[in-house]
C-alpha cells in the first residue's frame, strides 16, 4: 500500500472542477484508492464521496492507493494537486 | 385555432418562430416491489448510459456555442452518473429492498442532496445539491421512457416557452437560434427580463399560461414591445406582426446611428447618458449602446454572486475592470446595499417585520464597518486606474452622510500614508430615495458631491406602498405631483451649491418622465444600457424651454393620470 499526505491550499477546497479531476485520475487505475479526511475515508473514484467530505482551505488529507499499480497511481494524483494548484 | 396570450413586456422586439417547450415531464412514479433484481439493475444501466450519452453531446454543443467553462459542469454531471459509490449503493438497494430502480435512485440520490444541502456554512457545496438533482432527473426520464428538454441541443430558430427561466437554463441557451421567450412567471425585472435585455431577445414574461397554452412546434409570436404572445397565428397575424418587428428593427438602426453623439436637446443644453450595471462585465453593453457614463454599478452583486464575503482585492479588481474598461469616463459606484429584499447566505440579518424600513445598506456599513472599509479601501485602489466615484444608499440625515463620508476619508488618508496611489478627486454623493433626505436635500448638498435619485425606492417610500404587494401597485405612481416636487427640489438643491442631480431607477429611461426631468434640469440619466439611444433620440426633439413650462403645468397637476395625458399630449404636439 502507498500512501502520501497532502495539505490543500486552493481556495475553494476540493469543490466540484477539481474534484472532478481526482475521481478522473483515480479512475484510471485498477487500485482501490481511498481519500481520509477528518476521520472519515471515502473512495477516491466517488465523485460524491468526496465532494461529500467537504474538504476546505488549509484541509490535511491523506490519499493511499492498494493495487498492481498504487505507485503509480499516487504519482499521478500528485501531479493533478500540483498541477491544478490544488497543494503545494 | 388561434390564442391570444398576454403579459409583460420585458424586452422589445417581435419573433415568429416554432415552440420550443423547455417544460420537465411529469416525473412522479410508483414505487413497486420487483422479483427480478439484476433486470432491475440492467434497466439502470441502460438508464445511466443514455443519460451520459446524452450529457456527451451536450458537452460537445455547449463547448462550441458556449464555451468551454460553461460546458465544465457537464463534465462534472458526467463524473457522478459515473461514480462507483453511487451506483453500488443503488444496486445494493434494489437487491437488498426489492424496489424497482426509480424508488432506488431516488432513495440514494436524496441522501446525497441532504448531505450537501446540510453544508449549510458551505453556499458552494449546497449548490451540488443542484447539479445532483439535475443528474437525477436525467436518469429518471430514461427510467420513465419521456425526454427532457435539452436546450444546449437546440439547432434552429425557436421561441422558448417556460414556466420561468433560470440562470443555468439561460447559460445553455444558444443566441443564433432562440429568438424569443414567452413565460408563465416574471415581471419586468426578474431574472428572465432582465436576461433578455442583455441578450437583446424578445421576450413577454408572466403571462400566467403559456406552458398550459402553447405545445412543442406550435407557431408562436412573441410582441415583445407590446406584451403578447399569439399561438398558431393566421397568416395575416403573422404579416403584421413581422411588418411591425421590421418596423422596430428599423427605428432601432435609426437610433443606433446616435451611439457616438452627445446627448443634447434641441436647444442645444448638454445632459448626460448613462447605463445601470451589475457586473464589470456589463460595461461591454455600455460602450455598445453610446453610454457615456455607468450611473450605477450596484456592487452588492459582487456579494450575491459569491459564496463568501467578497475581500478587498476581489472587489477591487472588479472595480479597476470596470474603470479601464469604460476609459475615463465616470463609473459611479454605490456602497453595499444589502438587506431590504436582498440577503446573503453567509450574512445572516435579524428577521424583520420591515424588511425595507430596517436594517439595510448604509445602515449596515455605518454599523458593521469591518464590512464597509474594505469595500472603500477598494474603491480608493481602483480610483487611480480611471474615474470611480462614490455613491452611499439610503442615507436619510446629514449626520449618516458625515459618518460614512468620514470612514472614506480616514481610509483614503490611511492608503495614502501606505503609499498607494489614489486618484486626486473622486466624487463622493449619495442616492436620493429616502424622503427625509430630499426635503433637507438643500443642507445634505453642501456635503454630498452628487445626488442620484433612486425612484424605484423613493415611491415606495413617498406613497408608503411596498413594491412588491400587487394590492398595492396602484401606487406605484412616477408622474405624481407629489413625487415630482421631491424631484424638484433634489435637482434644485444640487444646482444651488454647484453639484450634478442624477436619476438610476427606471424612471429615468421612461418616455414620458424624460420631458419632464429635463424640462426640471436633470443632469444625468441612468438606465438599462439598452434603453439609452432611444432616449438620446427623443432628447434630441425636445427643448429645454418648452419641457420646463409642461414642468410648471405638471407640478400644478392633481393626479398620475393628469400628468401622464399632459406629456402625451405635449409629445403629440411637437409631430
Amino acid at each position: 500500500m502507498e500512501s502520501k499526505d497532502f495539505h490543500i491550499i486552493a481556495d475553494t477546497g476540493l469543490h466540484a472542477r477539481p474534484a472532478t479531476l481526482l475521481v478522473q485520475t483515480a479512475s484510471k487505475f485498477s487500485s482501490e484508492i481511498n481519500l481520509a479526511y477528518d476521520g472519515k475515508s471515502v473512495n477516491l473514484k466517488s465523485i460524491m464521496g468526496v465532494m461529500s467530505l467537504g474538504v476546505g482551505k488549509d484541509a490535511d488529507v491523506t490519499i493511499s492507493a492498494d493495487g498492481a499499480d498504487e505507485k503509480d497511481a499516487i504519482s499521478a494524483i500528485t501531479d493533478t494537486m500540483t498541477k491544478e494548484g490544488l497543494s503545494d | 385555432m388561434t390564442q391570444k396570450l398576454s403579459g409583460i413586456a420585458a424586452s422589445n422586439g417581435v419573433a415568429v418562430a416554432p415552440a420550443y417547450m423547455l417544460v420537465d415531464p411529469d416525473l412522479t412514479f410508483d414505487k413497486k416491489t420487483i422479483s427480478d433484481a439484476d433486470a432491475e439493475k440492467v434497466r439502470l444501466h441502460s438508464a445511466l448510459d443514455a443519460s451520459i450519452k446524452e450529457l456527451q453531446q451536450i458537452k460537445a454543443v455547449a463547448e462550441k456555442s458556449l464555451g468551454s467553462e460553461e460546458a465544465e459542469v457537464f463534465e462534472a454531471h458526467i463524473t457522478i452518473l459515473q461514480d462507483p459509490e453511487m451506483i453500488g449503493q443503488i444496486e445494493g438497494k434494489i437487491d437488498s429492498d426489492k424496489v424497482n430502480a426509480e424508488e432506488a435512485l431516488k432513495e440514494i440520490t436524496d441522501n446525497f442532496i441532504a448531505i450537501f444541502e446540510g453544508m449549510t456554512d458551505n453556499a458552494y457545496m449546497q449548490e451540488r445539491a443542484a447539479d445532483v438533482r439535475d443528474v437525477t432527473k436525467r436518469v429518471m426520464s430514461h427510467l420513465l421512457g419521456k425526454n427532457l428538454p435539452n436546450p444546449a441541443l437546440i439547432n434552429s430558430e425557436v421561441v422558448i416557452v417556460a414556466h420561468d427561466l433560470t440562470p443555468s437554463d439561460t447559460a445553455q441557451l444558444n443566441r443564433k437560434f432562440v429568438k424569443g421567450f414567452i413565460t408563465d412567471l416574471g415581471g419586468r425585472t426578474s431574472h428572465s427580463a432582465i436576461m433578455s435585455r442583455t441578450l437583446e431577445i424578445p421576450a413577454v414574461v408572466g403571462t400566467e399560461n403559456a406552458t398550459a397554452t402553447i405545445k412543442q412546434g406550435d407557431k408562436v409570436i412573441v410582441d415583445g414591445l407590446d406584451g403578447i404572445g399569439i399561438v398558431d397565428p393566421s397568416d395575416e397575424d403573422v404579416t403584421t406582426y413581422t411588418k411591425k418587428g421590421d418596423d422596430f428593427a428599423q427605428q432601432k438602426a435609426e437610433w443606433d446611428k446616435l451611439k457616438d453623439e452627445a446627448s443634447v436637446s434641441k436647444d442645444g443644453k448638454k445632459f448626460t447618458i448613462a447605463a445601470n450595471i451589475g457586473t464589470p462585465d456589463d460595461v461591454a453593453a455600455v460602450n455598445d449602446n453610446g453610454g457615456e457614463a455607468v450611473g450605477l454599478f450596484r456592487s452588492e452583486f459582487l456579494y450575491m454572486d459569491s459564496a463568501e464575503l467578497p475581500d478587498e482585492e476581489k472587489q477591487f479588481q472588479a472595480y479597476k475592470k470596470a474603470a479601464e474598461d469604460m476609459h475615463g469616463k465616470q463609473v459611479v459606484v454605490r456602497t453595499m446595499d444589502i438587506g431590504g429584499d436582498k440577503h446573503l447566505d453567509y450574512l445572516p440579518l435579524p428577521e424583520e417585520m420591515n424588511p425595507f424600513l430596517g436594517y439595510r445598506a448604509i445602515r449596515i456599513s455605518l454599523k458593521q464597518p469591518d464590512l464597509f472599509r474594505p469595500q472603500l479601501r477598494a474603491l480608493l485602489r481602483a480610483s487611480a486606474f480611471g474615474n470611480i466615484a462614490i455613491m452611499f444608499p439610503m442615507i436619510g440625515t446629514v449626520d449618516e452622510f458625515r459618518r460614512a463620508r468620514a470612514i472614506y476619508d480616514e481610509e483614503r488618508q490611511n492608503l495614502i500614508n501606505d503609499g498607494v496611489k489614489v486618484a486626486d478627486h473622486i466624487d463622493v454623493g449619495m442616492m436620493m430615495e429616502v424622503p427625509a433626505a430630499v426635503l433637507i436635500a438643500d443642507k445634505l448638498a453642501k456635503y454630498a458631491d452628487f445626488f442620484s435619485i433612486g425612484t424605484n425606492d423613493l415611491i415606495q417610500y413617498t406613497f408608503a406602498a411596498d413594491r412588491g404587494n400587487e394590492h398595492v401597485s396602484y401606487l406605484y405612481q412616477p408622474y405624481n405631483p407629489s413625487l415630482l416636487r421631491l424631484i424638484k427640489k433634489v435637482i434644485d438643491s444640487a444646482h444651488a451649491e454647484g453639484k450634478w442631480a442624477g436619476m438610476c431607477g427606471e424612471m429615468a429611461g421612461d418616455q414620458v418622465a424624460v420631458p419632464l426631468l429635463m424640462g426640471m434640469g436633470l443632469d444625468e440619466y441612468s438606465m438599462s444600457a439598452t434603453s439609452m439611444l432611444q432616449t438620446r433620440s427623443l432628447m434630441k426633439k425636445l427643448d429645454t424651454k418648452s419641457t420646463a413650462d409642461l414642468v410648471d403645468k405638471a407640478l400644478d397637476a392633481e393626479t398620475n393620470e393628469d400628468v401622464a395625458d399632459m406629456v402625451k399630449q405635449f409629445m403629440a404636439g411637437l409631430k
